[in-house]
């Protein structure tokens, strides 16, 4: 029988060198250039076409969003209908994805399929021409689908916290109502399409098992098509936070249960301070393991989970705690968050609880690196952040070394209540 | 093709292992055959309560997140009305530490009362957070209870009510414990970078000597078939109204589950598919449809749900619905459509099998089937469906007799 008393000995996963491979590179005729993680278990392919086309840059509100979703509904040869059955013959999945800075089409397919489907995806780029009726159709159902969300306080906290940090007129502060759909137009979105897709600024990442030929056929469909030209002029947006830090709404008297979010403007990735706050913040509420989980769930029971992240956009960010907890606990919940704050500020982080968040943060990130899907995720985000590798490993190697004065210096500097806006929505 | 192999221990607990060098990490999943249908019908919520108390701390180990973490894990779990599964993963060299925690929660809890009081809450916010707070989020509680009278998926793994895991006492979780978290109720996967050497000896070191248990005979009420259309009409405060219909379905291990599964994907699987093309985009009746079946262990249900477009008649909406199952019970498919949700599910089946976790999850829920080997032979069988078989199955199954249709409406 074995001594169940006894941990098993481990290695501790900050011993692990940690690698990031390598995309390889290559760039299209018209300068596009294609990052790509050929490796994989599974004969299977993602290839992004991502373009400088997300709500930054768009006059008024959904433009981006709304050409980004109807780039596959119709060209002048093919009808949406038509573009769908096409690509779910090939057993694949075409998705749009409209971000603030970034609009994204997505491939996932089998990889013997790539050369039926990327014909198809060039006549997107080409030839979409957004017919009347599919806005009208879009337009209904955004509508509706929005008044059905504006009923979840989650959905009301996540809105109206953006707006308070960045204020209602900016692109990461600025969000839809009913109005905004209503008065889309087609004009408008087929504009957009030509200014931000057609000779739009393209970058392309892919991953999966590649076939031998692949820079060939990329180059083949989209290497002379009019994208990256001439510059994109992005417009600048003024961060406006709002004078007031905080916020009670009522959205539905009934309601069990309340939306809670406390969050902070916060630097970028660029800013030295954010791969220490990174370690501090899975400590803080990052983790199944963190204080807020343990004191709020696993202690008081207020909520079904509480978590806090750092919100990372490329021109600006914040630091945001977030939880759904009983109507009747949410100030509670509030003032537990407060105590968590400062016993970080002034407590004294014990050796254990820094080893465990940094072996459990080395552990998911050897975990995170298995696949090529994941490698081409981390070097989107290294590439549309204007950063390399040096900036993965300058992270790894804080996560490793980083002390708990330095934590603690970061929790005095950052987890100060009055620089946070504090919001409940019931 | 999925590569595993399997030994038993005398005590009962199935182990399959599955290796793969390309990762430097390993997972360990544990999954027990009880899930929600388990329940007796005053005690429902049970077996998820159940799954939160499993990181409540075990007999010999006061927490179970906490090693793990320090090891460099994670892990979650989830339940449904078939079965509990339990999944981590780590760096490969500190696998020891998962079978120390896992064999160490099979062998007992510790069943702490203050777990147990925490988690009754945890829960209970939960319910709320997803059943209850959200717009049609009681549903499935009113769908299921209408479709099944007799066979426990008449309930929800969350619960029937509230009050039933409110209520939950210290000695119904021991009972609950010792009759359905035993070695023989159990299958153990590990996989990833590890050796079927290495699993073996510490499956039997840490395994071993856990007490067989005694295998639970299930014996749950077969629902008896439906002869009669059942129908309800319920108001809530909701933007738009919906409907929800239901039709019982064989079950996961029946051989006409293939041919089930590719009559949901003809109907609701995607932006193709034939209720999309004609109910949202042709006629705009609803701003959203969908066609799918739970694949339950159990004969279980076919459910097609959408959601109007607001001023559209439901009793028009419902019409349209069942005109387009006319055409798919009295014509056949076209060969090509047919092939089109083929190629689909070849491909959903690779994306599925990119991550060690996902192989190591299947292999536990195909050998639970019968045999982890299923998971590389399934595809034949999807290959094997016939154009005639989609139109008796849609025969067979979308009968009015068959089934249970909720309006849900928009007060006012």
């Amino acid at each position: 029988m074995p001594d169940r008393s006894q941990a098993p000995h481990i290695k501790d996963a900050i011993e692990y060198a940690i690698a990031l491979k390598k995309p390889e590179i290559f760039t299209l005729d018209n300068g596009v250039k294609v990052y790509n993680v050929n490796a994989g278990t599974e004969e299977v392919v993602q290839i992004e076409w991502i373009f400088k086309a997300g709500n930054w840059f768009e006059k008024s509100n959904n433009i981006a969003s709304a050409a980004n979703f109807l780039i596959k509904n119709g060209t002048s040869k093919k009808s949406a209908y038509d573009i769908n059955e096409y690509v779910d013959f090939y057993g694949a999945y075409l998705n749009r994805s409209c971000y603030n800075e970034t609009a994204v089409v997505t491939l996932h397919c089998l990889s013997r399929q790539l050369e039926n489907l990327l014909p198809m995806v060039q006549e997107l780029f080409l030839d979409a021409i957004f017919p009347e009726e599919e806005l009208h159709i879009f337009r209904q159902n955004m509508k509706q689908k929005l008044e059905v969300n504006l009923k979840k306080c989650d959905f009301v906290a996540g809105r109206k916290i953006d707006e308070f940090l960045f204020g209602a007129k900016h692109p990461y502060g600025v969000y839809s109502i009913a109005e905004d759909y209503d008065a889309l137009d087609v004009v408008a979105l087929r504009n957009f399409y030509a200014t931000y897709y057609q000779q739009g600024h393209c970058s392309i990442f892919s991953a999966g098992i590649l076939p031998a030929n692949y820079a060939q056929l990329m180059n083949g469909f989209f290497g002379s098509l009019p994208f990256n030209q001439s510059p994109i002029v992005a417009p600048e947006h003024l961060i406006l936070p709002a004078s007031e830090k905080k916020w009670n709404i009522i959205n539905d008297p009934e309601g069990v249960q309340g939306a809670v979010r406390i969050a902070r403007p916060f630097p970028t990735r660029h800013h030295p301070d954010f791969p220490k706050v990174q370690v501090l913040n899975t400590l803080f509420g990052g983790f199944f393991g963190s204080r807020l989980m343990n004191n709020i769930r696993e202690d008081k029971g207020y909520t079904y989970g509480i978590y806090s992240f750092l919100v990372n956009h490329i021109h600006g960010g914040a630091w945001m705690i977030s939880t759904e907890a009983g109507r009747d606990v949410c100030e509670a919940t509030v003032n537990e968050v407060y105590n968590e704050m400062q016993a970080l500020r002034e407590g004294d982080i014990d050796p254990e609880e820094l080893l465990l968040v940094k072996n459990y943060l080395i552990g998911t990130l050897l975990g995170d690196l298995d696949g090529p899907f994941h490698t081409i995720a981390r070097w989107k985000n290294l590439v549309l952040n204007g950063l390399d590798d040096s900036f993965f490993y300058h992270s790894v190697d804080t996560i490793k070394n980083i002390s708990a004065e330095e934590l603690k210096a970061m929790a005095n500097k950052y987890l100060q209540p009055e620089d946070f806006y504090e919001l409940v929505v019931v | 093709m999925v590569k595993f192999e399997r030994f038993m221990l005398d005590n009962g607990l199935k182990v399959l292992v599955h290796i793969d060098q390309s990762t430097p990490m390993a997972v360990v999943n544990v999954l027990y055959d009880v899930g929600a249908r388990d329940e007796d019908a005053q005690q429902t919520g049970f077996a998820h309560l159940f799954e939160h108390l499993m990181f409540g701390g075990s007999v010999n180990i006061p927490d179970y997140d906490e090693p793990l973490q320090v090891a460099g894990g994670e892990n979650n779990a989830y339940t449904t009305n078939d079965l509990t599964n339990y999944y981590c993963q780590l760096p490969s060299e500190n696998l020891e530490t998962a079978f120390w925690l896992e064999s160490d929660r099979m062998l007992s809890l510790a069943f702490s009362k203050k777990s147990l009081d925490v988690q009754r809450k945890v829960v209970c916010e939960e319910f709320k957070e997803h059943y209850i707070n959200k717009p049609y989020g009681d549903v499935w509680h009113i769908m299921r209870e209408l479709a099944f009278k007799e066979h426990p998926y008449r309930w929800m793994t969350i619960g029937k009510e509230l009050s039933h895991v409110e209520n939950a006492q210290l000695e119904d979780v021991k009972r609950f414990f010792f009759k359905h978290y035993t070695p023989s109720n159990a299958i153990l996967v590990v996989a990833g970078n590890v050796s079927v050497q290495q699993v073996r000896e510490l499956a039997e070191k840490w395994f071993g000597d856990i007490p067989p248990g005694e295998k639970h005979k299930r014996d749950l009420p077969v629902e008896p078939e439906q002869k009669e259309e059942r129908r309800m009409t319920v108001h809530r405060k909701v933007p738009a109204d919906a409907i929800y219909k239901t039709w019982h379905m064989c079950s996961r291990l029946d051989d006409d589950y293939y041919a089930t599964d590719l009559l949901t994907d003809i109907l609701g699987g995607g932006a193709s598919s034939r209720l999309y093309q004609a109910l949202v985009k042709e006629q705009q009746l609803f701003t959203g449809i969908n066609c799918y079946h739970f694949g339950s262990l159990d004969a279980g249900l076919l459910a097609i749900d959408g959601q109007l477009v607001k001023g559209v008649d439901i009793k028009k909406a419902e019409d349209a619905i069942e005109a387009e199952l006319d055409k798919i019970r009295h014509g056949l498919v076209d060969a090509r459509e047919l092939q089109k949700v083929q190629n689909k599910t070849e491909s959903v089946m690779a994306f599925e099998d990119m991550s060690v976790m996902n192989r190591a999850g299947s292999l536990a829920f195909y050998e639970l089937l019968g045999d982890g080997e299923l998971m590389n032979t399934e595809f034949k069988k999807y290959q094997d469906v016939s154009v005639h078989d989609l139109k008796r199955i849609a025969n067979q199954v979308m009968q009015p007799s068959n089934s249970n249709t909720l309006w849900y409406l928009a007060e006012n």
